[in-house]
């Protein structure tokens, strides 16, 4: 896997930042040639991990930092990808217990981590030592629907 | 009757009639907005319209608050034995039905016509 010039962004525990950071993840699954369910996928995880920050992490406390960074990387047979780092600095949560419901049960709330695993390559949550959590996941381009990246 | 409400819920419009309302949304269903669409889909359901139709023709993205504020509107419709329905998905809000297995769940049509006789 190959990893090169990550984009960084830095954000607050406010609903009102996921559209921007949307817009960034969107231009960079763009970039990396992902088509539009796959960009999709990858913008919805996105939203997903952020949201339970701002919901659980940090208990709907606004103004309170998140770390986002994007990675192209590539896969062992070289289909192209976008590594995502969600750093946040709230409660933390034995990554063992973060999965998700079963969806039998009809009711609302509980289907971000579903979500999320479902359309990512890769999921994994880590509780550092300084605090806080971090998730590290990654999308790969479908290898039915791969596109050549704009020049 | 039409009505335009300005409540900054995403809900554009709102068309009662004798067999259903119909809700046209505009803008992101995400965990900024559901809030206040959740609190205006509450309001329209306690007008306990035969269908409440929702209008997504205009919505290019939706995640898991938005289905959550779509489930929970929907048993309130479903306690007085009302219908939810659903049309103009597009591919990307349909994705997220289909993840989370409510599109077996909701009544989707493919239009309008469809949906006020659903």
């Amino acid at each position: 896997m190959s990893q090169s010039n990550p984009v960084e962004l830095k954000i607050t525990s406010s609903p009102s930042c996921l559209a921007a950071v949307r817009g960034a993840v969107e231009e960079m699954a763009r970039y990396e040639g992902f088509g539009e369910m796959d960009s999709h996928a990858l913008v919805l995880a996105v939203d997903e991990a952020l949201a339970n920050v701002i919901e659980h992490g940090y208990s709907g406390v606004e103004g309170l930092p998140i770390e986002v960074t994007l990675s192209a990387v590539r896969s062992s047979d070289h289909r192209a990808g976008v590594c995502v780092v969600v750093r946040d600095q709230g409660k933390q949560v034995d990554p063992g217990q973060i999965c998700g419901r079963d969806l039998d049960d009809i009711r609302p709330g509980g289907l971000g981590v579903h979500i999320i695993r479902s359309v990512m390559d890769e999921v994994e949550y880590s509780c550092p030592n300084e605090g806080g959590m971090l998730l590290r996941m990654v999308k790969y381009v479908s290898s039915a629907s791969a596109e050549k990246p704009e020049a | 009757m039409s009505e335009k409400p300005k409540d900054g819920s995403l809900v554009k419009e709102v068309r009662r009639g004798e067999n259903a309302t119909v809700v046209t949304l505009s803008g992101d269903v995400d965990l900024h907005h559901s809030p206040t669409l959740h609190a205006a889909l509450v309001e329209l359901a306690a007008e306990r319209p035969k269908r409440l139709v929702i209008d997504l023709q205009e919505v290019p993205f939706m995640d898991s608050s938005g289905v959550g504020t779509f489930v929970e509107v929907f048993r309130r419709v479903s306690a007085y034995k009302g219908k939810m329905i659903f049309f103009g998905l597009s591919n990307r809000v349909r994705s997220v039905f289909e993840i989370t297995k409510l599109d077996k769940f909701f009544t989707i049509c493919e239009n309008e016509q469809q949906a006020v006789t659903a």
